[in-house]
């Protein structure tokens, strides 16, 4: 229990996916102008690296690596991501239409999400050896990124009060946010790590 | 306005805009200056106990961030900010928080990051999201983390010399009180604390004058009580609740925390800045008690043995969102926030 409460505590806010590893940042750029819609896509991009982590570590592990065929676990694992991208938005069309009218386009781009692939090749490079281990830890990277992406949008929804100067408006001036973020994040480093 | 000779049977009511000022004199330039006189028992203990490296960290500080200032506001063709005071705040408290014996240049370097992207990146005083003096830190422990963690004692400390020549020694390094506790279970006894006879940052060694500066600071109303007591409310907490869960020899005590390392220098000077805090009462006891907890979460269980400059920045981060869930309700019903109008922005990257 400890070491779960620990993987999780590591990947949304230790390693934040977005503010440590720099994964995922097009979205965070991207789709954080306004709160709703950046919550909302933590809440996708949350739902499918879950999904997505936990496929991937089933075929990894029992499709794969058996057949010894781990190289192809790149091309495998996109082609996991898209699939379950695909399957999510055809049921959430299907069964909940005002949620997939709510995400909009962001649904599909989560295909091309790197958080998402990120997430589940760190599953193995960090040596999760159960399911229960790797949903957690593709769970709470979801959690990690919602987390930065909100954070994200609340600044960038004040900023628009700012007289920033002209040639740092738009992506450069999110830009320098999101370093100051980055550094903040810093502090956390080693947290669960000794001790 | 002149008084009617008759009595009149109703209400004269003056008609302007917001802000209603009741004195005249409260411009920014007098606020600066009372931060300004909070910072000289802070400044003048800093040069007594680190003498010539606090006398060249402070001026190089200074002078950079002045002419930073200046540079900008000539590059952006606005009016010349100086006269407010605001740089040669930030500038003091960046050298304040700074370790004596850090190279010249990562002084200016630091110095040049607070005022340029800290502060007028965001558009100048008041617009700025992030603490200038906190970012320009941050910067150089991201850029320089060994620099930013060499300590020396103060050169009024009395030092056995071990048969050395007392010209000899120039500094003597060691651990800062956080950092002896933290690495090597050394507690340093509350009176080094208070007089600042320990490793640290210039201007965060000595508790009594951080205090004294800091009390006429909050009796000025330069800054809000509700930050300082939030952050120190929940650093208190978190240092009792240490001491009940490792017990009284592995704790480091409820004042040693609070006295120690940066605490006190960021909740009575970091934390109480107007700009980058929430607004409303709530959200200013909110946003010191989130800071607080972020403090002591890294000092007991982080890499770091000291994290005020991190909760500070992260307090900082999530102000917009303070702002947003303390929004204070008027009479007469709660505001409805108008909607942005949508577009496509959102689809613009993949």
């Amino acid at each position: 229990m400890t070491e779960l409460i620990l993987i999780a505590i590591s990947a949304a806010i230790v390693n934040n996916v977005v503010l440590t590893y720099f994964l995922g940042v097009c979205p965070f750029l991207g789709v954080s102008r306004r709160l709703d819609m950046a919550f909302g896509m933590g809440m996708a991009v949350t739902f499918v690296v879950t999904i997505s982590g936990a496929l991937t570590f089933l075929t990894y592990r029992y499709v794969l690596l058996p057949l010894d065929l781990a190289f192809l676990q790149y091309i495998v694992f996109i082609f996991v991501i898209a699939g379950t991208v695909q399957l999510v938005e055809l049921f959430v069309r299907k069964f909940y239409s005002t949620l997939y009218d709510a995400f909009g386009v962001f649904l599909p781009m989560i295909t091309t999400n790197c958080a998402i692939l990120g997430t589940c090749l760190f599953v193995w490079l960090k040596g999760y050896d159960t399911l229960l281990k790797a949903v957690v830890f593709s769970l709470f990277n979801g959690v990690g990124f919602t987390l930065a992406i909100v954070i994200m949008a609340g600044i960038r929804e004040e900023l628009t009060q700012s007289d920033v100067p002209k040639p740092l408006r738009g992506a450069p001036i999110t830009l320098f946010v999101a370093a100051i973020l980055a550094m903040a994040f810093m502090g956390f480093a080693g947290i669960g790590s000794s001790q | 306005m002149t008084l009617s000779p008759e009595p009149i049977d109703r209400p004269q009511l003056a008609a302007a805009t917001a802000p209603h000022l009741m004195d005249a004199g409260s411009t920014t330039r007098r606020m600066m200056g009372d931060v300004l006189l909070a910072l000289l028992p802070v400044v003048a203990t800093s040069i007594w106990l680190f003498r010539g490296n606090a006398v060249r960290v402070t001026l190089l500080s200074v002078g950079v961030a002045l002419l930073t200032e200046a540079a900008v506001c000539r590059m952006r063709r606005r009016k010349l900010s100086l006269p407010d005071g605001s740089a040669l705040i930030t500038a003091l408290l960046l050298a304040m928080s700074l370790p004596p014996e850090l190279p010249s240049f990562s002084v200016c370097l630091g110095a040049f990051v607070a005022v340029a992207l800290g502060k007028q990146a965001f558009g100048g005083l008041g617009q700025n999201l992030f603490n200038p003096a906190m970012v320009g830190r941050a910067f150089l422990m991201a850029c320089f983390p060994a620099a930013m963690t060499q300590w020396t004692l103060p050169v009024s400390t009395p030092v056995a010399t071990d048969g050395v020549a007392d010209s000899a020694v120039d500094a003597v390094s060691a651990a800062t009180p956080l950092a002896a506790a933290k690495f090597s279970h050394q507690f340093t006894d509350l009176e080094s604390l208070l007089t600042g006879n320990v490793a640290g940052s210039l201007g965060e060694t000595s508790a009594i004058a951080i205090v004294l500066g800091g009390l006429w600071l909050l009796l000025r109303r330069a800054g809000d009580w509700r930050l300082t007591l939030g952050m120190l409310g929940a650093v208190s907490i978190g240092a009792v609740a240490e001491l009940l869960l490792r017990g009284r020899e592995a704790g480091f005590g409820w004042l040693s925390h609070l006295s120690s390392g940066g605490v006190l220098l960021g909740a009575f000077f970091i934390v109480t800045d107007p700009v980058t805090t929430p607004l409303s009462a709530r959200g200013r006891w909110c946003f010191g008690l989130f800071v607080g907890i972020i403090v002591m979460v890294i000092r007991l269980f982080a890499g770091y043995p000291e994290g005020v400059m991190f909760a500070v920045l992260l307090g900082n981060a999530v102000t917009p969102l303070i702002n947003r869930w303390t929004l204070p309700t008027p009479v007469g019903g709660p505001v409805v926030l108008p909607r942005q109008p949508t577009s496509e922005e959102g689809e613009a990257d993949a």
